[in-house]
């Protein structure tokens, strides 16, 4: 970075960082297509929301494409079966997350067959010759039936988004080719590759949603891409490419759309508040061939990259293979790596284990060297001020980490901790190496857990308020009853006592004495 | 791959698994690089006794603040080279031929009482060595003021290492021949006995005025031109930002200049004003602490334009000739209230926090 353009930055607004992108030589790598495993593991959950219900049963025979499971409730999406096989188990495997907590998939033992689900079977999803002949709401349930998710590492189903679109008036939509992430480059290989098929799949979404124009972000590292989606699109007037500054978070979505359009998203609303939507390259490819072939969503391309890894590159793989088997494959490691992760440096998460599978959002597989991971102990906070700069969202890092760590996380919270979107840029800037984003996830997940013990506390005190009225309100009523029988009791008596008295004969009492 | 899961029973380290690679003491070697030919030059203008006093005064905050963390039981820091720079930019603003006692106590003043009892690096409400400047100068105010004419290591009568060391250890008198005023002092003096500017300066016994350095003044007072270009390196290696250094310079400019304009004759000019005192080192060095200064734009121009200001006023209106540590250290303990009401706007939300509305296009 010039001189120059350090002091430009420092005049206007200056968020986000600059880490060096690590993106070549695997970008220029040709893509490899991993041969199919023996054996996939298939989680229920690889999306934002719900996960989705199990409709195979164990040693029944799938076939490539076959729905294996149906979202359950409103966000949710449909698993299909990466390849023909048997289901051999319906259970825990360890979860692509740094708990390594279980979750739920679906085994496959593939018959190696590759077997395609044939079209006239129930359930196969249909191909389309024309998509623009299709009503935009059928586009929208042909993407939910074929599991399409955000492949931009949210995973956000796809389906919700364009059905919402059709409701929320979108103007815009926002094409995302930022991939900001140091490192990753499934992205930029499929740019470069296929900008056709991403521009087809472009038109299809713009048709889909309504969307009268569509701008492609593509961050300017990536020259080979932006020429050849430039071509791709040249004649088409309704979609543009906009090469933008590579600065880190970019591809987030709130931040491309500032950068294209000047505009802003509500804090905590959506891009179709504002008449936006982001869909990102990757996504696009996939929605084209559910619509115009029939295919659901069951492989992807992921980097694999780092300084422990032998052979940098990205890889077509099948969702359920397994992270050392891509691994494997890809030659595998020449070192021990002192960090293995799953996605970006910046917001990828470090795996417990590489046995865990890849799933419809893993962007990537990064082995990093302890020299790239650039491990060292904090130092005290200097109030530099360097994580208030490079914060995309305009919060104080500093400020919410000093009352995270005196546990004062409603003072973060008035500092703007809801707002931030756990970047990173704020700990990779900082000069004492403290782990903002390790505070925030802490403060966030102490608020969330406040906020469940808070519910629980308010449904115990009701039924306590409940139990204390029922009591109460027995006791009453039994009062009441045995007030009522002595009422009767005595009115009785009373009634007795007058009879008696109106026609005096000697009690049995009396009688008896 | 069973080798990866045993690397991996291991720490798991939230994301973000990449760093800039800058570092507490990266921040702190560029600032002394930046210092370094100002204070070059200061040691040459005053000869053996100024590097004496720069020697001991650094020494006295390394070895504070080692007895500070060694009684507190903490991990010394020393390597971070805070309090090396602490001392360094102390010793810049002291008398150059200061007697070596001012050096051990000024260091006492700034580590332990301006920084450790605060609870050590980051914690610290004030400047440290601007505390220090300020307690000494209050304190011992006979030998904080004890000018001397720059005496260059290379001339004649620059004193020897010995005569030097004698200097430092026994704070003789110092001759009338060599004895001088600063220039903001010498303002003061002659104003105060009712004589205004324009005679005082016309006068024999006024303090050379030259722009290159050859002033009388404390030991980085002469190298403002020296301090200027390392400020400048500091702004575009992006150590510090603009705002600081542009709203004090400005801070004191601005009213220098009008009143400079209206009545020449009782108020300094523009230029006295900025190469005099310690107006680069404040607005570079000093002001733009990251410790005790404010973190957003707005707030550092805020607090450039009060350090500006109030140096301009104390200099012009106070008892003493130079205000930059009091403005600073004024500052200082405004800097909590100003981060309290000047904060960042937060993308989609408007400045008092509430949310953008929704707009359709």
């Amino acid at each position: 970075m010039g001189f120059m353009e350090r002091f430009i930055g420092k005049v206007g607004s200056h968020w986000g960082v600059h880490p060096s992108d690590h993106k070549r030589p695997a970008a220029d790598a040709p893509v490899r297509k991993m041969p199919m495993p023996a054996r996939l593991y298939v989680p229920l959950l690889q999306h934002i929301g719900a996960a989705a219900r199990p409709i195979v049963l164990v040693g029944q025979k799938v076939a490539k494409g076959q729905a294996i499971a149906e979202p359950q409730g409103m966000v949710s999406a449909t698993i299909h079966a990466p390849t023909s096989g048997t289901v051999s188990a319906i259970g825990e495997i360890v979860a692509p997350h740094p708990s390594g907590l279980p979750m739920l998939a679906i085994t496959i033992d593939a018959d190696g067959e590759d077997r395609w689900i044939a079209p006239d079977a129930p359930g196969a999803l249909p191909s389309c010759a024309d998509p623009f002949a299709l009503d935009p709401m059928e586009i929208g349930k042909r993407v939910a039936k074929a599991g399409v998710v955000g492949m931009g590492g949210a995973a956000f189903p796809s389906a919700v988004k364009l059905t919402g679109s059709l409701r929320a008036k979108i103007s815009t939509l926002i094409v995302n080719g930022g991939e900001c992430e140091p490192y990753l480059s499934c992205d930029d290989r499929l740019m470069r590759d296929r900008a056709a098929d991403i521009v087809d799949g472009i038109r299809i979404a713009l048709h889909a949603t309504g969307a009268k124009e569509a701008l492609v972000g593509i961050e300017d590292n990536k020259p080979e891409a932006i020429a050849a989606m430039q071509k791709a699109a040249a004649g088409i007037p309704a979609v543009t490419v906009r090469p933008v500054p590579a600065r880190y978070p970019m591809g987030s979505e709130k931040q491309l759309i500032l950068v294209l359009t000047g505009r802003e998203v509500p804090a905590m609303g959506r891009p179709s508040d504002i008449g936006i939507l982001v869909h990102n390259v990757g996504t696009l490819v996939a929605i084209r061939a559910a619509i115009r072939f029939g295919q659901p969503l069951i492989s992807r391309l992921v980097t694999l990259n780092g300084g422990a890894m032998r052979a940098p590159g990205n890889l077509e793989v099948p969702i359920g293979a397994l992270a050392d088997a891509v691994i494997a494959f890809a030659n595998g490691l020449k070192e021990e790596p002192a960090r293995l992760l799953m996605g970006g440096p910046m917001m990828g998460m470090q795996l417990p284990d590489a046995r865990v599978p890849i799933v419809k959002g893993t962007s990537g597989i990064l082995a990093l060297t302890a020299a790239e991971a650039a491990e060292r102990q904090p130092e005290p906070c200097i109030r530099c001020g360097s994580c208030v700069k490079a914060c995309p969202v305009g919060l104080l890092p500093l400020e919410m980490s000093r009352r995270i760590a005196s546990a004062d996380y409603d003072g973060a919270v008035d500092f703007g901790l809801k707002d931030c979107v756990a970047c990173g840029c704020c700990a990779y800037i900082c000069p004492a190496r403290i782990p903002l984003v390790q505070y925030f996830n802490h403060a966030k997940g102490e608020l969330s857990a406040r906020e469940r013990t808070k519910l629980r506390a308010e449904a115990t005190k009701k039924l306590v308020v409940a139990r204390a009225e029922r009591i109460e309100r027995e006791a009453r009523e039994k009062a009441e009853a045995a007030a009522r029988r002595k009422a009767e009791r005595d009115a009785a008596k009373k009634a007795a006592a007058e009879a008696a008295a109106a026609n005096p004969q000697p009690t049995t009492e009396e009688a008896e004495s | 791959m069973s080798e990866i899961r045993q690397i991996y029973a291991g720490d798991l380290i939230a994301s973000p698994h990449a760093h800039g690679g800058g570092s507490v003491g990266l921040t702190m070697r560029r600032v002394m690089f930046a210092l370094t030919p100002a204070t070059l030059f200061g040691l040459w203008l005053y000869g053996w006794p100024a590097i004496n006093l720069f020697l001991i005064t650094i020494a006295s905050c390394l070895l504070f603040e080692l007895l500070s963390q060694r009684l507190m039981g903490q991990r010394p820091t020393l390597g971070d080279g805070s309090a090396l720079l602490t001392g360094w930019l102390l010793a810049l603003t002291m008398p150059p031929w200061a007697p070596w006692w001012t050096g051990v106590v000024g260091g006492f003043i700034a580590i332990v009482v301006g920084k450790q009892v605060f609870g050590g690096l980051g914690q610290n409400l004030f400047n440290p060595a601007m505390v220090a400047r300020v307690a000494l100068l209050v304190s011992f105010p006979v030998v904080m003021t004890q000018w001397v004419a720059p005496q260059p290591l290379t001339a004649a009568a620059s004193p020897s290492f010995v005569e030097g060391m004698r200097i430092t250890l026994t704070s003789p008198a110092v001759p009338d021949a060599i004895a001088s005023a600063s220039l903001l002092g010498h303002a003061k003096t002659e104003m105060s006995r009712g004589i205004d500017l324009v005679h005082a300066f016309a006068a024999p016994t006024a303090p050379a005025t030259s722009s290159v350095g050859m002033r009388t003044g404390s030991l980085g007072e002469g190298a403002a031109l020296l301090l200027l270009a390392g400020g400048l390196y500091l702004l575009f290696a992006g150590v510090i930002g603009w705002q600081t250094p542009l709203a004090v310079l400005a801070g004191i400019a601005l009213p220098a200049a009008i009143a400079h304009s209206v009545d020449p004759a009782h108020y300094l000019g523009v230029a006295d004003h900025l190469l005099s005192g310690a107006a680069i080192l404040g607005a570079f060095y000093i002001a733009t602490d990251y410790v005790t200064s404010p973190n957003t734009a707005i707030g550092q121009l805020l607090f450039g334009l009060g350090v500006g200001l109030f140096t301009w006023i104390i200099r012009t209106w106070g008892g003493y000739p130079e205000g930059m540590a009091f403005a600073v250290l004024l500052m200082n303990a405004l800097t909590p209230v100003i981060d309290r009401y000047v904060k960042p706007r937060i993308l989609g939300r408007r400045r008092d926090g509430r949310e953008l509305e929704p707009v359709q296009s």
